[in-house]
């Protein structure tokens, strides 16, 4: 067994450990920290695969945005843990007989038969200077353009309805009228009074 | 060596895993959240397999636009949640029921 191999089952492992530790903990908050792990796995999955663009993107955007965003919600929501918790063991029956299943039949589809090393070769190793984040932007410019806009309105979209849900008016609170402290005019404010000059005492 | 058939089998099984927790966690709007989120993990995990073994670009881009979508939907997913606990003070499932009548 080589060294990649080696490296291999262990990120495997760690993946599929913190995914089920995701899925059983107690704590919503362990949950994200344990979701964070997975992620971590999974980049150095990707890495393995020669996909490094995409495992950055996923340690900075996932690790380092969504799920700062999940702690924070879970954190500032008031959760009832055993409440949550409450129909676990009631429903353990039925989702470890579907999940057994269901892995059963894609391992079944996707096994060393269909997609061992005798059918689908290791490809040779990228030269040197190969850069997939290179390669990765030259058919995401060209090519795929058009998804790559979409995927910017999809993006500016969910900016929008994120702000738009939770944005919350104040009716008692106070707040600055830029607007008409912008157009305010000298007369409005400074009132010249003439009058006599008087006699120090 | 490693097999693309290994890769895939990870992906199946955190796949099924994420599908056990939605059975598991009915309860906790957030957890479901999370559950979906490591589905398009294993999603993703097997585009990149792919694409490394075949030497085709295109998975990769697709897992560009894949982790796009699921950042904008863990935004409004939780934006919602935000607004559910606010009015209702709670993200309990089962209490959820108003348009039951």
């Amino acid at each position: 067994m080589g060294v990649e191999a080696i490296f291999f089952y262990i990120f495997a492992a760690v993946l599929i450990g913190a995914a089920g530790m995701v899925v059983t903990v107690r704590n919503p908050v362990h949950a994200a920290l344990f979701l964070i792990m997975a992620f971590f796995a999974s980049a150095a999955l990707w890495l393995m695969l020669e996909a490094e663009f995409l495992a950055i993107t996923l340690v900075l955007v996932y690790v380092g945005a969504v799920m700062v965003l999940f702690l924070f919600v879970v954190m500032m929501l008031d959760i009832n843990l055993a409440m949550l918790r409450a129909g676990f063991v009631r429903y353990l029956p039925l989702g470890l007989l579907v999940a057994v299943g269901v892995v059963l039949l894609m391992v079944g589809a996707v096994g060393p038969e269909h997609f061992g090393l005798d059918r689908i070769a290791d490809p040779a190793p990228v030269p040197e200077e190969y850069s997939n984040t290179l390669e990765l932007g030259r058919v995401l410019y060209t090519v795929y353009v058009y998804p790559f806009e979409i995927a910017a309105v999809i993006l500016l979209v969910a900016i929008v309805a994120a702000i738009a849900l939770t944005l919350r008016r104040r009716p008692d609170s106070k707040y600055q009228e830029v607007g008409d402290q912008v157009s305010v005019r000298r007369e409005d404010r400074v009132r010249l009074v003439s009058m006599p000059t008087e006699e120090r005492k | 060596m490693i097999a693309l058939s290994h890769y895939l089998i990870v992906g199946a099984i955190l796949f099924g895993i994420s599908l056990a927790g939605i059975f598991l966690n009915r309860r906790s709007l957030i957890i479901l959240l999370m559950c979906i989120e490591l589905m398009l993990l294993a999603v993703n995990l097997n585009f990149i397999a792919f694409s490394h073994y075949l030497g085709d670009q295109a998975g990769q881009v697709f897992v560009f636009f894949i982790l796009t979508v699921a950042a904008a939907e863990a935004a409004i997913g939780l934006a919602i949640l935000v607004v559910l606990f606010r009015n209702r003070r709670t993200i309990n499932v089962d209490e959820l029921d108003t348009l039951k009548g």
